[in-house]
């Protein structure tokens, strides 16, 4: 099912839970919503499900007007944080719960029932525990029942509300990937809320990051992490180093390091001075011993930390920019082997400069 | 598989009192149960059968020991079923909707727990007494509230309307509208969520809730004292009636009024031992297999 979301503005009290907020989302696709806590993902989330209302704006499944259909008619899978499975029902009973309401004339027979029921079981491969109560489940187990739950009357939309939030690593992990091939098996349109970039990474095809009841961007992990929109965005998508700079007669300065002499952006030129944000990605770095020509960094390593193929240095400059976090390949390290206290030259490859306009220029360097 | 807690895995010699602090504590405990509580259990039981069982018989077969019995019966089975009702629906209101005056509605609800019975009584007795607010009106319509069979109900119905509400409230709060919500989005219409999710939620502690409730409506003495009239088999009600009986020097027939009561009580304890034990066993039931 297609989602539109236009113009929408959710209040609660002082608070702005959603602001404007314009989303389109095509039918079939597995998306991530993400963003830090209190952006107003869960409150989008919860008024597409229909347990909150809007404020202003409207909501279309499928080209059609619903953003005053009450939630038992929308046809929406949910699944919750802490599973909130019926705790006085069977896991059997939980996942005919939504069958069993139909209103009299649509409700299936009661074998036919049955054998929904024990398919779902079967998918999420708990059968043997049909019988059983939600309390005598962990919670992996909880959590898939949840989602045979929500699938069970056949929903339009499935909505996930941090459904692996409360669970250890390793879970997390294995449900992630049966989620994915459950979405290949069940191509139903899933919304997917999380705070969390790898987990967005490991499931959804697109990814909308929001902020401050706004959404920043939207594109696939891959487009947001090679072409932020803002600052935020490469922040949040993790692996970028942020610097404030300073921008004077077209030249801009990171501390005492000059970045590019040409003025890169007329729009952004015409002001004489701003703050601009300059983004450079960890492992747009160059690093040598030798100086290499004018804008390189000048450098002394902290901290050194080697994980599987990538060697993680925490630089310091000597030019007043701050700490720097580098990752270099195994390979591009065992050329240098840089130490601890050692000097060292580094170049950027590619720098982004973010001024107070939204669109980020890039300088090839 | 016992819900009884094993001790011996909390204290060990470095966290243990010394044994005659032990001894000390316990046996205070002891005494003041017997004291207080055992003593006239068995004084009461005593004195109910002292003259045999014939005069306890008779005493409890007598018309007026009849009516006062029935007339219980009819006030708690007004009371409880009213009480219920209000009860569920103060403690969905109170948990789950925000509203003005919610605080307001809160302390209300506490009031009755909060003013003697007494005075809870005087304030119908103001309002629909000879003298009182509405008496030209009801005088008008011929209808009797006070020292009759509406006054007790009404009364009884002041005192005990905290019963449910109190108990199912922090429940209410605790167990969060999820399953509420969860249940709404696979279709479910608010009335079929209230009936298939949030009440099997509360169910034990809505029994209990009814249980005290019960109890305290037949047990109730000062309110429905102020508003009866104790006119002997109309408005006595079974502790109005002992109180009579024993002012009467009628001890033995008192004491047997007062054994049912008493009876009533241990009922409504075992009820309660019985829900908790079934809960527990549930609990442990469930973690055990996790």
């Amino acid at each position: 099912m297609r989602i539109e979301v236009q113009g929408a503005i959710k209040q609660f009290g002082q608070y702005r839970a959603l602001d404007q907020l314009d989303l389109h989302i095509p039918a079939g696709e597995m998306v991530a919503i993400l963003g830090p806590s209190g952006c107003g993902k869960t409150t989008l989330l919860r008024i597409i499900a229909g347990l909150e209302s809007l404020d202003h704006g409207m909501l279309c499944f499928d080209g059609v007007e619903a953003t005053h259909t009450p939630v038992q008619e929308r046809r929406v899978g949910f699944v919750f944080q802490h599973y909130a499975l019926f705790g006085h029902m069977t896991i059997f009973e939980n996942v005919a719960f939504g069958l069993r309401l139909k209103p009299r004339k649509q409700r299936p027979a009661e074998s036919v029932i049955r054998k929904r029921v024990l398919d779902l079981l079967a998918m999420v491969q708990l059968e043997p525990v049909a019988s059983r109560y939600p309390a005598q489940l962990s919670g992996g187990q909880r959590q898939r029942i949840a989602f045979a739950r929500a699938l069970a009357a056949e929903p339009r939309l499935l909505l996930l509300d941090e459904p692996f939030g409360a669970l250890d690593a390793r879970v997390r992990h294995d449900l992630r990937q049966w989620l994915r091939q459950m979405h290949a098996l069940v191509p139903v349109t899933t919304l997917f809320v999380t705070h969390d970039q790898t987990e967005a990474v490991e499931v959804a095809e697109r990814v909308v990051v929001m902020k401050q009841g706004r959404i920043e961007q939207i594109g696939t992990m891959d487009e947001l992490h090679a072409n932020p929109a803002s600052p935020f965005v490469a922040d949040f998508m993790g692996g970028a180093n942020l610097f404030h700079g300073r921008m004077e007669n077209g030249t801009t300065r990171i501390g005492e390091i000059l970045l590019e002499s040409a003025p890169f952006q007329a729009s952004v030129a015409d002001a004489a001075s701003c703050s601009p944000v300059i983004c450079i990605r960890s492992h747009d770095w160059q690093l040598g011993r030798q100086p290499n020509g004018q804008r390189t960094w000048h450098t002394v390593v902290r901290h050194l930390r080697p994980s599987g193929a990538v060697v993680r240095l925490g630089l310091e400059s000597l030019q007043g920019a701050g700490s720097i976090d580098v990752e270099l390949t195994r390979e591009q390290y065992d050329k240098h082997r840089f130490q601890p206290g050692e000097t060292v030259f580094a170049l950027p490859t590619q720098v982004r400069i973010f001024t107070d306009a939204p669109k980020g220029s890039v300088v090839p360097n | 598989m016992s819900a009884v807690l094993d001790w011996s895995r909390y204290s060990s010699p470095v966290t243990q009192d010394p044994l005659w602090v032990r001894r000390l504590l316990s046996g205070m405990v002891v005494l003041f149960l017997m004291l207080f509580l055992v003593l006239p259990l068995i004084f009461i039981g005593v004195q109910a059968f002292g003259k045999g069982i014939h005069v306890y018989w008779s005493a409890l077969s007598n018309p007026d020991s009849l009516a006062a019995i029935r007339l219980t019966l009819l006030t708690a089975l007004l009371v409880v079923p009213v009480n219920l009702v209000f009860g569920v629906c103060a403690a969905w209101a109170i948990a789950r909707k925000e509203f003005r005056g919610k605080n307001l509605l809160i302390t209300l609800i506490d009031l009755p727990f909060a003013v003697s019975p007494v005075i809870s009584g005087l304030i119908f007795v103001l309002l629909f007494g000879a003298q009182g607010w509405l008496a030209t009106w009801l005088n008008d319509w011929q209808i009797k509230i006070i020292f009759a069979v509406p006054g007790i109900v009404l009364a009884t119905l002041f005192v005990t309307l905290p019963f449910v509400a109190k108990e199912l409230i922090p429940i209410m709060q605790a167990r969060g509208r999820q399953e509420e919500e969860a249940a709404r989005v696979l279709g479910a219409s608010g009335w079929q969520t209230f009936w298939h999710v949030t009440l099997p939620g509360i169910r034990w502690g809505l029994l209990y809730g009814v249980i005290l409730c019960n109890a305290r409506a037949m047990g109730e003495f000062g309110a429905v004292s102020v508003v009866s009239g104790h006119i002997r088999g109309l408005t006595n009600t079974m502790p109005l009636h002992v109180e009579t009986l024993y002012n009467e020097y009628q001890g033995a027939a008192a004491f047997a009024v007062a054994s049912l009561l008493v009876a009533l009580a241990l009922v409504t304890l075992v009820c309660k031992v019985w829900m908790e034990r079934q809960q527990g066993e549930v609990k442990v039931e469930k973690q055990g297999k996790e």
